[in-house]
């Protein structure tokens, strides 16, 4: 049984040849020993998860099912609500709010289904940023090379599962938090359709692009984890009212009949080599000769820009006006100078908006599956401000989000996949579909996992 | 398409901030003038771009 296998390990306790306390005491003992070096943890919940733990325990001892995920260890981005801790979403400011008193529903789903959670992962403040140095409780660092950046913003969610803490773990995804870290850090999420998932309970940032999904270091824990967190729920009015369309069933189902293309123009420029060599390594895996060009997407970047900064800013307006100061430095002038920009920018952001979802569904007319890098460059180290790309000098925070902004923008289903590769630093390849269709993300993620072109890195 | 003169931005930053009751501490105004120079150029990219009528309203069920 591995630490990073949490359908295994949920197999060993749902069948008596392991229990969840012994589980969880290992996972406790593997954060303790770890985590100082990564900085992954703001909260570990060592009472609760022992409790949650010995409950599943008794459910198998009693005969009752201890639900799917039985025993397996998890944790969430510190923008959950979790019953009895503060929310503090990578903010001092709001370590003064009450603790919440219920559980966001996706976590009460993994509870529900006898997952353990075991503590709260630091992000950048509020979500906005995509490589979690959150100057108030200290960066994440990649499990890879300390030295460099996880991502982010769910940079804590990322590298818990690279550095071998728990198998799978909650983020959020804006304008690219799953995808940016799983890809920095060598590991699997997903950023499912805008409005699959409940986001009740968590603390939103951009209301038109906020997503949450999970990642992990296996398809199937992905899919097992986006399996149980799926269904409506009337408590978030985004949340779609659809039937939950299981993804672990799929896993075996393989790509045949699949029209898969590599994505060019803007998603074939402005990064380093590696990163197109993983795409063009899964391209021939899945025999994808076909590209197909989307339009403009420095004009979709730069709409989901102004929509992010006039969202985020409006949402934190009230400590802006009357804590400035308390903000994190990495967000602070961010927000104010979003709390400045006229209206029509938004309106006519939104509009655009419109004219490049319709511009996609097309596309989506002659093709199933399109291939994209996530990251145009590996992890950068902590604290660049700068980067070389093809020998030109880019800011490296905003860049990462290059090929990960026009996707959420208009919410489309999202998988990064580890690709297995000789660099010392991993890299991300993004399989997109269309609305909805989140089973052909996994009918592929898991085919390339099985034929070896995809594989996350776990620290041993 | 020209990207906005700081200086002119700065000046927006000056007035328009005390009127949204949204006062800038000094040392984040020039950190705040160089977000907005480029929200303000992200702006400039799509007001050049020719839409038809694309409609936005949220859904909004009385």
């Amino acid at each position: 049984m591995r630490s990073s296998d949490g359908l295994g390990v949920a197999a060993e306790v749902r069948t008596g040849r392991a229990s969840a306390r012994e589980t969880v005491v290992a996972a406790l003992a593997r954060i303790r020993a770890r985590d100082p070096g990564l900085n992954c943890f703001s909260a570990v919940l060592e009472e609760d998860a022992l409790r949650d733990a010995a409950a599943v325990d008794a459910a198998v001892a009693a005969g009752r099912d201890p639900g799917l995920l039985a025993g397996a260890p998890f944790a969430v981005k510190n923008l959950f609500d979790v019953r009895g801790l503060v929310t503090l979403a990578g903010s001092r400011i709001n370590a003064g709010n009450a603790a919440a008193s219920r559980d966001a529903t996706v976590v009460a789903r993994l509870r529900g289904a006898g997952a353990v959670l075991l503590g709260a992962l630091n992000m950048d403040e509020y979500a906005f940023g995509f490589t979690t140095e959150n100057s108030h409780f200290g960066p994440t660092r990649n499990p890879h090379d300390p030295a460099r950046v996880a991502g982010g913003s769910s940079g804590g969610s990322a590298a818990a599962v690279a550095g071998g803490l728990v198998p799978f773990t909650l983020g959020s995804d804006t304008n690219g938090s799953i995808r940016v870290p799983a890809s920095l850090c060598g590991i699997y999420g997903l950023k499912p359709t805008y409005g699959r998932l409940s986001r009740s309970g968590a603390a939103l940032f951009g209301i038109s692009f906020d997503h949450v999904g999970p990642l992990a270091a296996s398809v199937r824990d992905l899919a097992a984890a986006y399996d149980v967190m799926q269904g409506p729920d009337a408590t978030d009015p985004v949340c779609a009212s659809r039937a939950v369309e299981p993804c672990l069933p799929v896993l075996d189902d393989g790509t045949e009949g699949l029209r898969i293309a590599v994505a060019d123009g803007h998603f074939a420029t402005g990064g380093e080599p590696e990163v197109f060599a993983a795409v063009e390594s899964v391209a021939k895996a899945l025999g994808a000769v076909r590209r197909v060009t989307i339009e403009e997407n420095d004009r979709a970047r730069a709409a989901a820009t102004i929509i992010t900064a006039s969202e985020g800013a409006s949402l934190h307006v009230e400590d802006l006006r009357t804590r400035p100061l308390d903000f994190d430095r990495m967000t602070r002038d961010r927000f104010l100078a979003g709390a400045l920009l006229p209206a029509a920018f938004y309106v006519r952001a939104q509009r655009f908006r419109s004219w490049y979802r319709a511009q996609v569904r097309e596309i989506f007319r002659e093709v199933d599956v399109l291939l994209a890098p996530t990251t145009p460059f590996p992890a950068s180290r902590i604290g660049q401000d700068t980067i070389a790309v093809g020998g030109v000098e880019v800011p490296a925070r905003p860049m990462l989000g290059r090929y990960t902004q026009p996707l959420s923008f208009i919410g489309l289903p999202v998988l990064s996949v580890p690709v297995a590769g000789p660099g010392p630093l991993p890299v991300g390849v993004q399989l997109v579909v269309a609305p909805w269709k989140e089973t052909t993300l996994f009918r592929v993620a898991a085919a390339l996992e099985r034929d070896g072109v995809a594989a996350a890195r776990i620290v041993p | 398409m020209s990207a906005p003169d700081p200086a002119d931005v700065a000046r927006y930053v000056d007035e328009v901030a005390p009127l949204l009751a949204l006062p800038i501490p000094p040392e984040c105004r020039e950190g705040v003038v160089r977000n907005l120079v480029g929200l303000l150029i992200a702006g400039d990219q799509l007001r050049d771009f020719p839409l038809g009528d694309e409609e936005t309203a949220p859904v909004f069920e009385p």
